[in-house]
């Protein structure tokens, strides 16, 4: 029962930062703003998301002690570490790839990168 | 020989990690452990060379892994949650200041200085976009920046980061 509480609030939080974040891929001006937006707002939400599962995993392997839901523990961290790092590595492979290709950040008050003509 | 026991072994482990609660022994049963030593052996011979280009293995020292898990659980979640929420109140208020400005990171090797990028990517309000090879200066794109902060050259590693601090942690780490 408690357990169930405990899920609920997780995926009410993971779900809440996900809508930020499509909302921030709206809103904001440029690319470099809504990678901001998609990258963090996501990763926290995932990552709560992935709470709920290990929550509810915990709970019924000390109901059942089925051994099986120790695998879901486990899939589950590794995929929050997994989504860690490739969502901070693919956002900054974007946001090279913006800055070479001339999009230059729209709304912006210093620029060293341009400035250092890289 | 040690890059080929090194890779076998951690693909081992991934592997056993991966079929956990599978039998009676402790947690695995007894064909999941055989099927995991000869996956180990096969990654060793093919990913050896990849795994362990560098030829250096000090990141084998257990005081370093058990730092790289105590640096996630501590102070890079306190600064990810402190990020997270600050763009959640951006998001709704749609205040924004951006600016592309330079970071003196101080890192010598080039894993310190992928992780700080990625901690960087992940923590507050910023993105690391480029990277200068020659000194090591990292290029990070800040959603929120004062007024007149702008006017400054350069930064340095510690002062993006509020509560915790991130750079000291990742020299212990990775230097």
């Amino acid at each position: 029962m408690i357990a169930d509480t405990i899920i609920f609030i997780f995926l009410i939080i993971g779900l809440l930062f996900n809508a930020l974040g499509v909302l921030g891929l709206l809103r904001f001006p440029d690319v470099y703003t809504r990678l901001h937006a998609s990258t963090k707002a996501t990763t926290f939400g995932s990552i709560f998301l992935c709470l709920g599962v290990v929550v509810f995993a915990i709970s019924q392997y000390l109901g059942t002690s089925d051994s099986q839901y120790l695998m879901v523990i486990t899939h589950t961290i590794i995929a929050v570490f997994a989504l860690a790092i490739t969502n901070a590595a693919g956002s900054h492979a974007i946001a090279r790839a913006a800055h070479r290709s001339g999009q230059k950040p729209d709304p912006v008050v210093v620029d060293k990168l341009t400035e250092a003509g890289l | 020989m040690i890059p080929f026991i090194v890779t076998a072994f951690v693909a081992f482990l991934f592997y056993l990690v991966l079929v956990v609660g599978s039998g009676s022994v402790l947690f695995w049963s007894w064909e999941e452990i055989i099927a995991g030593v000869i996956i180990g052996l096969v990654t060793g011979v093919i990913a050896r060379k990849i795994f362990c280009r560098s030829e250096n293995y000090r990141m084998l020292h257990p005081v370093r892994l058990i730092s790289i898990l105590i640096y996630i659980c501590g102070p890079f979640l306190v600064e990810l949650t402190k990020a997270n929420l600050d763009v959640a109140y951006r998001v709704i208020t749609g205040n924004v200041r951006p600016g592309i400005i330079r970071l003196h990171s101080g890192m010598k090797s080039d894993l310190a200085l992928t992780m700080l990028a990625h901690s960087i990517t992940l923590t507050p309000g910023t993105l690391s976009v480029d990277v200068d090879g020659k000194n090591h200066d990292l290029f990070i794109h800040v959603i929120h920046l004062d007024e007149g902060v702008e006017k400054k050259e350069a930064f340095e590693a510690g002062e993006i980061f509020s509560y915790m601090n991130i750079p000291a942690w990742i020299r212990r780490i990775a230097e």
